[in-house]
């Protein structure tokens, strides 16, 4: 065996070397197996932007799109919808969108919409993920004080007609606001905006 | 923090030999300090196991094993899936290579008697693991569902019609249906992503437990256990697997890697060898291709089928002779009569015959990649063999060279002279 | 089940069949010209994609040669299609059958499908003929009895198969098959020739999108597994200074 003196430090400088190299190897072939986990093209092409034709919606009623197999509705709010909205800020959770990630910038306002009466929100609870109900007209089964909104059948959630949650709802936040845009008076397009797509 | 390193270590080395088992193989493992280029194939062989493993996972994931549906995922795994085209080149790369390893892994054991007492069961568990392996390859070949997916599986199910009584039965047993179809596929997957892999895992895990209990041989077939330091029990010419043979195995498989990469990124095709061209054709029943081959490393036990001509109508005699051209391996550790182990230290008779038989395996590869007139036929006014194909001719010769090899190696490594054997190792 | 066996017998035989081989011209093309390849992009979707699906390639794709979406969408989709969306075809394949007696291929990957694909694709594309005795009335010299018409005849025009008698250099007495361009179409041979290339260009990318980025990548993970090699190597010799 070794008669000469070993150089320690020579040593350990390449199996650091040797390591480090083989290291970066190591995880740069991680990253296509890992990225080959994450929607395909397949999907993003099923989950590309849609477009919805607006102009058909009556005052005071929404249709429902499906955007990434998510449904997205568009609500046409009343002029007595829109009033009402305003007058029950005290029962809802969090009715000056503090949370800022549940809307685009450009909904965070008062109607949290681009046009004032046309809402767009993603259909599911923020609770645990079921489709609430649309109970739109004020009053009827959802008692007297019922300004209009929708009601998550599976544990009870409440929201109104802007998608804000009710205080005492299991639901934590507000509903989701999907990014979209106008291509014109009567087109939106859900899941893309001046930013790009979604 | 070294200090809470080694708390843990002997925490657990409490309640699991873990320091005995790194010991046992790798720390205090003792290796021949003379192995050469061959002896990098074992580890190589184990990394492409790896690599193909990890791959598999992750085609598993977008692959569809139904006849509707086979071919366009695996389409949709070249296009669709991101990075899904360097995964499938990988899985496709990997197989040839893996046979590849394989097979230069088997040689060093040949020339360097490494099938030798006591080595006769590590021997027999690697024969083990190249027949699950050509299963291996066998099953996952079907998968792409492509013209050759398709016909190859068709032709190698119909040879076990072949056997006797129950051959017809057997067939259809193993399809599943009266002709290859989804259910064939659905089982082949079955059989590719999960039953064969547990087997080679199982015969890999004997192998290397079945090596590390006898220690390995080496190109010189000494034993180096003979001479121990009588004070550490330490054989002389031992050196610990790690670090040594660990820092060159690295050597090893960054040279296999290049090689490997550069077949994945310059021709993962490799010139029609390792993905053929009809298997971009999804599979069609109704109509054979013009020139259906098995991929290359089956072909030189192809060409031995081919070669043996039908006896009384029957496939069978070919179909046993290849068959057996690949069982025959296992037989090896009691043919083999030879005073020493090494090619080193062997007479001329026996080299002679290992380069005969190394030329007969290449030819009948060769031929079994082409069709039987590919060098035309013999004039018909020729002694013997006047009119027949004289690929057949040329491929007959070699088959029988072949199994001579093994049939007459009782006999030539007993009369061949050898040269005498150092009590070390040299070099 | 004797049938089976027989099949398998009759099936070794069959490998004597193949490689009868047939002249095929050489393709010039280069897989970096965007514009070829875009020039190609065009000749497919206006003549080969209304009888052949591309099912396996998305529009969108098409990006990979230098095309915008809003470029791809006015120029190269004719229905309301998505930009994600495959090439399909609405003709439905019983009704191929039945017009063609076969269903035309698939073509996303049929420049892998044969051992000389863009070869193969360029002689075959640029080889009909006139030929009474087919129902077509089209037959070709690369494929024989083909059941595809000539799609592209008012661009190359017609041409006849001429067969003459020679004596090779071995004194063999063969046939020697020339095509002659009988009726000239609206480009010049020359022109065509050029159109051809561009498609087979495109048929290429086609059957392997992500080819460039492949070749591209392969000399830089070739080049970090040689640094890999090399400090690999002096990290084994300094450890085997102990052996000898």
């Amino acid at each position: 065996m070794a008669n000469q003196q070993v150089d320690q430090g020579k040593r350990r400088f390449l199996i650091a070397a040797t390591t480090a190299v083989g290291g970066v190897a190591a995880a740069a072939v991680a990253v296509p197996f890992i990225s080959s986990m994450l929607p395909s093209e397949r999907a993003k092409a099923a989950g590309a932007p849609v477009e919805a034709d607006i102009s058909k919606i009556e005052s005071g009623a929404m249709i429902t799109v499906e955007w990434r197999g998510k449904p997205v509705w568009l609500i046409n709010r009343s002029q007595e919808m829109m009033a009402a909205l305003v007058q029950h800020d005290d029962k809802l959770s969090d009715p000056k969108l503090e949370v800022t990630t549940q809307q685009p910038a450009y909904c965070q306002n008062a109607s949290r919409s681009i046009k004032t009466n046309l809402m767009v929100l993603v259909g599911i609870c923020t609770h645990l993920g079921c489709s609430p109900s649309p109970k739109l007209q004020a009053g009827n089964e959802m008692g007297a004080d019922w300004p209009g909104g929708f009601f998550c059948p599976c544990h009870g959630s409440r929201f109104d007609l802007a998608g804000r949650v009710f205080k005492g709802s299991p639901a934590p936040i507000n509903l989701v606001v999907p990014p979209h845009k106008y291509i014109n008076d009567n087109l939106l397009l859900i899941g893309e905006d001046d930013k790009g797509a979604a | 923090m070294q200090k809470y390193l080694t708390g843990l270590l002997g925490w657990v080395d409490d309640r699991f030999p873990l320091t005995a088992n790194w010991k046992a193989h790798l720390s205090e493992y003792y290796a021949p300090k003379n192995f050469n280029f061959w002896y990098f194939f074992g580890s190589l062989a184990l990394l492409v196991l790896v690599l193909q493993i990890v791959t598999g996972i992750f085609l598993t994931m977008n692959y569809k094993p139904d006849a509707e549906l086979a071919f366009a995922s695996v389409e949709y795994i070249m296009r669709d899936v991101s990075w899904g085209w360097l995964i499938r080149y990988m899985h496709s790369t990997g197989a040839s290579m893996f046979f590849v390893v394989v097979y230069l892994h088997m040689f060093r054991g040949l020339i360097y008697g490494s099938y030798r007492n006591p080595r006769e069961l590590i021997w027999l568990f690697g024969v083990g693991i190249f027949l699950a392996l050509m299963g291996e390859a066998f099953f996952g070949y079907l998968l792409p569902w492509g013209q050759m997916s398709y016909w190859g599986a068709q032709v190698i199910i119909n040879l076990f019609t072949s056997i006797p009584f129950v051959g017809p039965d057997i067939s259809l047993w193993l399809r599943g249906d009266y002709m290859v179809s989804d259910a064939t596929l659905n089982r082949f997957f079955a059989f590719h992503v999960i039953a064969l892999p547990l087997v080679l895992l199982g015969l890999v895990a004997a192998h290397i437990i079945a090596l590390h209990e006898v220690g390995s041989n080496n190109p010189d077939g000494v034993e180096i256990k003979k001479h121990k330091d009588p004070e550490t029990g330490i054989p002389l010419d031992g050196i610990p697997f790690h670090p040594y043979y660990t820092v060159k195995d690295i050597v090893g498989v960054s040279v296999f890697l290049i090689v490997f990469s550069a077949i994945i990124f310059f021709a993962p095709e490799m010139g029609g060898y390792f993905l053929e061209a009809n298997n971009f054709i999804p599979a069609d029943p109704l109509k054979t291709p013009s020139h259906i081959a098995p991929v290359w490393y089956f072909t030189p036990y192809y060409s031995i089928l081919r070669a043996v001509p039908p006896i009384m109508n029957s496939q069978f005699p070919g179909v046993a002779a290849m068959g057996l051209s690949v069982v025959i391996f296992a037989l090896l550790p009691w043919l083999d009569r030879s005073p020493v182990k090494s090619i080193r230290y062997r007479g001329p008779i026996y080299k002679v015959w290992l380069a005969l038989f190394v030329v007969s395996f290449l030819i009948l590869g060769y031929l079994g990649t082409e069709p039987s007139n590919v060098w035309g036929v013999f004039d018909p006014s020729t002694f013997m063999v006047g009119g027949a194909d004289r690929a057949t001719v040329v491929a007959r010769i070699f088959t029988v060279v072949y199994f001579l090899f093994f049939i007459l190696m009782p006999w030539y490594t007993s009369i061949d002279k050898t040269k005498p054997v150092p009590e070390r190792v040299t070099g | 089940m004797k049938k089976v066996l027989l099949l398998v017998g009759l099936l070794l035989p069959v490998l004597a069949m193949a490689n009868e081989s047939v002249h095929l011209d050489h393709a010039l093309i280069d897989p970096n010209n965007q514009a070829s390849l875009q020039r190609g992009a065009r000749t497919f979707v206006n003549y080969c994609l209304s009888c052949h699906s591309a099912a396996y390639m998305r529009y969108n794709r098409l990006k990979d040669i230098g095309l915008s979406d809003a470029e791809i969408k006015s120029n190269l989709m004719f229905a309301g299609e998505k930009v994600g969306d495959t090439m399909t075809v609405t003709m439905p394949k019983r009704d191929a059958k039945s017009w063609f007696g076969a269903t035309p291929p698939d073509l996303s990957v049929q420049a892998r499908a044969y051992a000389n694909g863009p070869d193969w694709l360029y002689s075959y594309l640029r080889g009909f003929y006139r030929d009474d005795t087919r129902p077509t009335g089209w037959n070709n010299t690369v494929y024989d009895k083909v059941a595809m018409p000539h799609v592209l005849w008012q661009l190359q025009g017609e041409q006849t198969l001429k067969v003459q008698k020679i004596v090779d250099e071995h004194g063999h007495e063969v046939e020697k098959h020339t095509l002659v361009l009988t009726k000239p179409g609206v480009l010049e041979p020359a022109q065509y020739d050029a159109m051809v290339a561009d498609l087979v260009n495109y048929l290429v990318f086609m059957g392997e999108p992500a080819k460039g980025l492949r070749l591209q990548l392969g000399l830089i993970v070739i080049l970090f597994l040689g640094l890999l090699f090399i400090v690999a190597y002096y990290l084994k010799k300094e450890f085997w200074k102990d052996i000898h």
